[in-house]
């Protein structure tokens, strides 16, 4: 049952009750103690809403940063991440296989606010050897959702 | 000037999908629950197979009966969820979409005065294709007491012995409804005793609900006597694409191939590299489809209870067949009124045969929130009509 009910939120959180359980051929109650259940369990950690930034008046600068660290005797990287994870402007902080430790990826009002925090937080911590910042010119597709291009239903009305 | 046309084809009466069509069209902003097709766009992985395809420049004629390596791959298909053996060689022939696969069996098989039997409501084009090949149509009515199913004592009452062919149209459109294999054996012992060959139109094949289709050929003894037609269309939402394939007892292929060398050369050749990645890796795409009508399917069924329209639960395809007799109306003008008053566009049962009367077809291959703002206008309709009925 669990995973019939993510398959779903995963796409649309915003469904209710009530159609979840049509949808799933389950019982109300049963979904609700399921989804309050996962809730407890940090299986499901929040809900968000995807929006497309660039429709509205908003101003936004997204950027992604590759981090090179030293990584500390007896924390490893986790230390390290959570200096930079408690910044409230990431967004969100993965460790990485390949040519680099962390990526950042940061949201900014403005190009000068995104610069200020690379070099003056995060190129300044004593473990980063180096960072390298690319700045997010177009989003395609966020999510699983694209958003560049909406689509239109070509199909005859009848057949 | 002598008429330029054949009485036979002028006999034939267009599409009766296709006079609806056209009011619909005129309405700009209508709902539309009417189309016979997937709303997925074919899986990506697919496409680009097609897109290297052209690059490749694959763009030539295959051979008549299609790519080796995709009957190779169909008969694996069918192998893997049907148990049934072809042999890619001398049994199998890709067409262009499912369409041309019944065209051909008829065209194979008929002789001028054979009976062909087919069960209404069903997909449009058995009759004129059963008619063009000269044989005599004999409709089967199914009943809205057995949710649409055909029965071997159905069978039984319309069998002569000029019959030669049974028409097995499920999982059904219109109707959705599907047979299991207890159903196909009952139905098999009359083929066998009364020797007749069956056109079992499996198009809609992948999408059953409540346990997996079962194909007619894999009853014993029914293989030798089974044209079992598919396709790409339903299955991996690829419509446009143009790709059918039919599976037949060799002597019978041979000449259903000869129609189709002549009439058609071979499917299109793009489609068929396509169809091999879809049959290779497309069984997670039909999952993720399948499961997503599914939901559609009980959406609408659920709404259908809330406002108390009778409809039994379909198991196939993607359609549902609501009855709408309580509101003393034909089907057509129903679906006229819903069209003209709430800008809904159904399909009338009627259009897929006389037994369809009192029935509507809804197809579910649209998005949730399409199906909730029709049914929110349904609703409101039959709310309407009731009121005026007391």
């Amino acid at each position: 049952m669990r995973e019939e009910i993510l398959s779903v939120i995963a796409k649309n959180s915003k469904i209710n009750l009530k159609d979840l359980a049509v949808l799933l051929n389950k019982n109300e109650v049963d979904i609700a103690n399921e989804i309050a259940d996962m809730e407890k369990e940090g299986v499901i950690c929040g809900y968000h809403t995807l929006i497309d930034w660039e429709k509205t008046s908003v101003e936004k600068v997204s950027a992604l940063i590759e981090v090179r660290v030293t990584p500390q005797r007896g924390q490893g990287f986790d230390s390290i991440a959570e200096r930079i994870y408690n910044y409230p402007e990431v967004n969100s902080l993965f460790l990485i296989s390949g040519g680099f430790d962390l990526l950042v990826t940061l949201e900014g009002k403005t190009l000068k606010e995104v610069s200020y925090f690379v070099s003056d937080k995060l190129a300044t911590l004593d473990t980063v050897l180096s960072t390298s910042t690319h700045f997010i010119l177009k989003k395609y597709k966020q999510e699983g959702l694209i958003i560049a291009k909406p689509k239109k239903d070509e199909r005859e009305a009848i057949s | 000037m002598r008429n330029p046309l054949s009485e036979k084809i002028v006999s034939v009466k267009p599409s009766g999908i296709r006079k609806f069509f056209d009011i619909v069209n005129e309405m700009e902003d209508a709902i539309s629950l009417g189309v016979g097709e997937p709303d997925f766009d074919t899986p990506w992985h697919i496409r680009d197979e097609g897109i290297y395809a052209f690059e490749k420049g694959h763009t030539f004629y295959t051979s008549n009966s299609g790519l080796k390596e995709l009957k190779q791959e169909i008969c694996k298909y069918i192998e893997r969820t049907q148990g049934i053996k072809y042999d890619y060689n001398s049994e199998v022939v890709v067409t262009v979409g499912g369409s041309e696969a019944i065209d051909l069996a008829f065209r194979a098989m008929i002789d001028p005065g054979d009976e062909v039997l087919i069960p209404e409501p069903s997909y449009v084009s058995y009759q004129p294709c059963a008619i063009l090949a000269g044989a005599k149509p004999v409709i089967i009515d199914l009943k809205p007491e057995n949710d649409f199913k055909l029965t071997a004592e159905e069978i039984l009452e319309k069998v002569t012995d000029k019959t030669k062919i049974l028409v097995l149209p499920f999982p059904n459109n219109p109707t959705g409804s599907t047979l299991g294999k207890s159903d196909l054996e009952k139905i098999a012992k009359v083929c066998i005793e009364k020797d007749l060959y069956v056109l079992s139109d499996e198009i809609y094949g992948a999408l059953t609900y409540n346990g997996q289709h079962v194909s007619i050929a894999s009853i014993n003894g029914m293989k030798e006597r089974t044209i079992l037609i598919n396709g790409f269309s339903k299955t991996y939402a690829m419509t446009g694409w143009r790709l059918g394939y039919a599976l037949a007892p060799k002597e019978i292929l041979a000449q259903m191939l000869k129609i189709h060398q002549f009439a058609i050369m071979c499917a299109p050749t793009v489609s068929q590299y396509a169809a091999i990645e879809a049959l290779k890796n497309g069984d997670g795409d039909i999952e993720m489809m399948k499961n997503s009508y599914n939901q559609r399917r009980r959406f609408l069924l659920n709404a259908f209870k809330e406002m108390n329209l009778p409809c039994f639960e379909p198991n196939g395809a993607f359609y549902v067949f609501p009855c709408i007799k309580e509101f003393g109306m034909t089907s057509e003008e129903f679906a006229t009124r819903f069209l003209q008053e709430e800008k809904v566009a159904t399909v009338p049962g009627t259009a897929f045969g006389q037994s369809g009367e009192g029935f509507l077809r809804i197809s579910y291959a649209y998005s949730l929130d399409t199906l909730k703002t029709a049914m929110e206008k349904l609703e409101k309709f039959i709310t309407r009509l009731r009121k005026h009925v007391q």
